[in-house]
């Protein structure tokens, strides 16, 4: 079946975008005289760039280790994991030109190792310079964001490609191909939060930071493919999708929740035993500047799914996944919030116009964009090896 | 009460779901499958409630939680209070993240193993207790499905069996309990 964008949800992005627009407007014109006002203008395009690109990430991570394990219930919603990983090239235009304004600007005050003044007075930093200086830390970011693009690219085409001619062959290729993806991805997911979040708050640095982000980022796509799944089961899409295949999304959603207060914790808990001044600063920061955020931001993402989605009938429940899901996703919103705007502002942040204004734009971007993927092709993989496990999936 | 039994062993899981859909569409009540493994899909062709061993776990992960909560704080900080690296000793509360790994892992412990014995009291499978199953072949290669008479008071005891043996089995046989 083909899916055609509803009027509605037109209209839904449209007022999304003119909404954070005006929004955007609305903060600009208000925070214009402000001493800090680009190092604000600037961290929020950090902070949104990189939310919504990783949850295309996220996909495309899932997407891969589905192929690699060879997984055979997804495979009816495999064309919504596509759709969501179409926002790859999108987020990687937004994040590089976000990290070009950064570089030009010598950081900007939010890289502050990249302004050379700062360096020279700073020994920490200076010492870190091999690692955290412009030319490597483009030479990283470019190889991250074009590996993640040819492995989307190469995904994309053999999914097309299986479409239309099926067999095994593309299978076992995409097999091997996602294998690899993860083991790039191991190592990148981890460096490029170092490089993008933790050297903003240079002088402190953290081993589990990498798989934090990355779990948040996982989560994050878990929820929105949830969500995209039940609209698109609402509107009569995927007729193919029966409960279970919810149940099992719901329960990703649950777990990867767990997964990222378990490394929350595992960081907040480390440090807070180890008490180490150089270490705690980290968390000093945040306490001082957003408690309430913070501690709110970590109840919220851990309580309401474990409490919320613990029973097997909340996992298939529209309307709880849904609830649910919008507020996780809009927590890890805050969580990515507080990892850039606490190094980058301190005290100074606060949640104003500018704030809403951009994450309801690039919301609205990223729907728009997910939604006009969904149109370019079938719904439901033609020829997936697969496909009839995941029709009569049953647990 | 004297009750009549009919046990209809097959020696396929495949064969005694077929079989189980027909006796259940001719409407008899099958009373219990016998199996050496799950038989995926089984429990709602004869009609087996979902379980609620969820629902015990959540409620012995919350007694471990408590416990462990109660327990801690008593030993660590109100008896006995212990300086572990010049952490605060004498709230519970300021000092609450040591104890939450320990917290998790008692929580855990107690779910996992409420929830085990609760299973094998409801299945009275119980170390010491009396085998359920009728014939010890069912723990090996053997399913067999279990009927009685007083459940299906709709047939008697002749149309009964005609109607297991129009099922694909490989042996039949009928107590008096």
């Amino acid at each position: 079946m083909e899916f055609k964008i509803a009027n509605k949800a037109k209209r839904l992005t449209r007022a999304l975008i003119l909404i954070g627009v005006a929004f955007t407007g609305i903060g600009i014109a208000l925070t214009w005289e402000d001493h800090n006002f680009s190092q604000r203008f600037m961290a929020n395009g950090l902070i949104n760039s990189f939310f919504f690109f990783s949850i295309g990430l996220g996909a495309l991570f899932f997407l891969a280790l589905a192929y690699a394990t060879e997984t055979g219930w997804y495979a009816a919603i495999k064309k919504v994991v596509e759709a969501v990983t179409g926002f790859i090239p999108y987020g990687i235009g937004f994040m590089v030109l976000i990290l070009l304004v950064l570089t030009l600007t010598d950081g900007g005050h939010i890289y502050t190792w990249m302004d050379p003044e700062v360096v020279a007075h700073d020994k920490i930093i200076e010492a870190k310079s091999f690692y955290l200086n412009k030319g490597f830390f483009w030479i990283r970011t470019v190889v991250y964001l074009g590996v993640y693009y040819m492995f989307w690219k190469g995904f994309k085409r053999r999914s097309i490609e299986e479409d239309r001619i099926g067999g095994t062959e593309i299978h076992f290729t995409n097999y091997k191909k996602g294998a690899l993806f993860l083991v790039y991805f191991s190592v990148f997911s981890s460096t490029s939060s170092w490089d993008w979040l933790m050297s903003i708050d240079v002088h402190w640095f953290s081993t589990l930071f990498g798989w934090y982000t990355f779990a948040g980022v996982w989560c994050s796509a878990m929820v929105v493919l949830v969500i995209l799944t039940l609209y698109l089961k609402k509107l009569g899409y995927l007729p193919k999708v029966n409960d279970s295949h919810i149940h099992d999304l719901g329960k990703w959603t649950f777990a990867t929740s767990f997964l990222w207060s378990y490394l929350w914790f595992s960081q907040y808990m480390l440090i807070w035993y180890a008490n180490i001044g150089e270490e705690v600063v980290y968390y000093m920061m945040r306490i001082e500047n957003f408690k309430f955020l913070y501690f709110g931001m970590f109840i919220v993402n851990f309580a309401f799914p474990m409490l919320l989605l613990m029973s097997r009938e909340a996992k298939r429940h529209a309307g709880i996944l849904t609830i649910v899901g919008v507020i996780i996703l809009s927590s890890h919103w805050v969580d990515v919030y507080i990892m850039v705007s606490a190094g980058a502002m301190g005290a100074t942040a606060s949640i104003g116009f500018m704030e809403i204004g951009m994450a309801i734009l690039m919301a609205g971007i990223f729907i728009k964009v997910i939604l006009a993927n969904l149109a370019k092709g079938p719904l439901t993989p033609v020829n997936h090896p697969f496909l009839d496990e995941s029709i009569h999936h049953e647990i | 009460m004297a009750d009549r039994v009919i046990y209809a062993m097959y020696d396929d899981d495949d064969v005694l779901k077929d079989g189980a859909k027909h006796l259940v569409s001719k409407g008899v009540k099958v009373e219990e499958v016998f199996s050496p493994f799950p038989i995926h899909g089984i429990d709602p062709i004869i009609g087996v409630e979902q379980t609620r061993l969820g629902i015990f776990a959540f409620i012995y992960g919350l007694i471990g939680l408590t416990l462990a909560t109660v327990g801690m704080r008593f030993f660590m900080i109100v008896d006995w209070p212990m300086n572990i690296g010049g952490k605060p000793n004498f709230s519970y509360m300021e000092n609450m993240l040591s104890f939450v790994p320990i917290t998790f892992e008692f929580t855990v412990l107690c779910a996992a193993h409420g929830m085990a014995i609760t299973y094998f009291i409801a299945n009275r499978t119980l170390p010491g207790m009396k085998a359920q199953n009728p014939d010890p072949r069912t723990t090996d290669d053997r399913f067999v499905i279990e009927l009685r008479a007083s459940q299906n008071t709709k047939f008697s005891a002749a149309e009964l069996e005609s109607l297991v043996k129009e099922t694909g089995l490989v042996e039949i046989e009928q107590k008096e309990i």
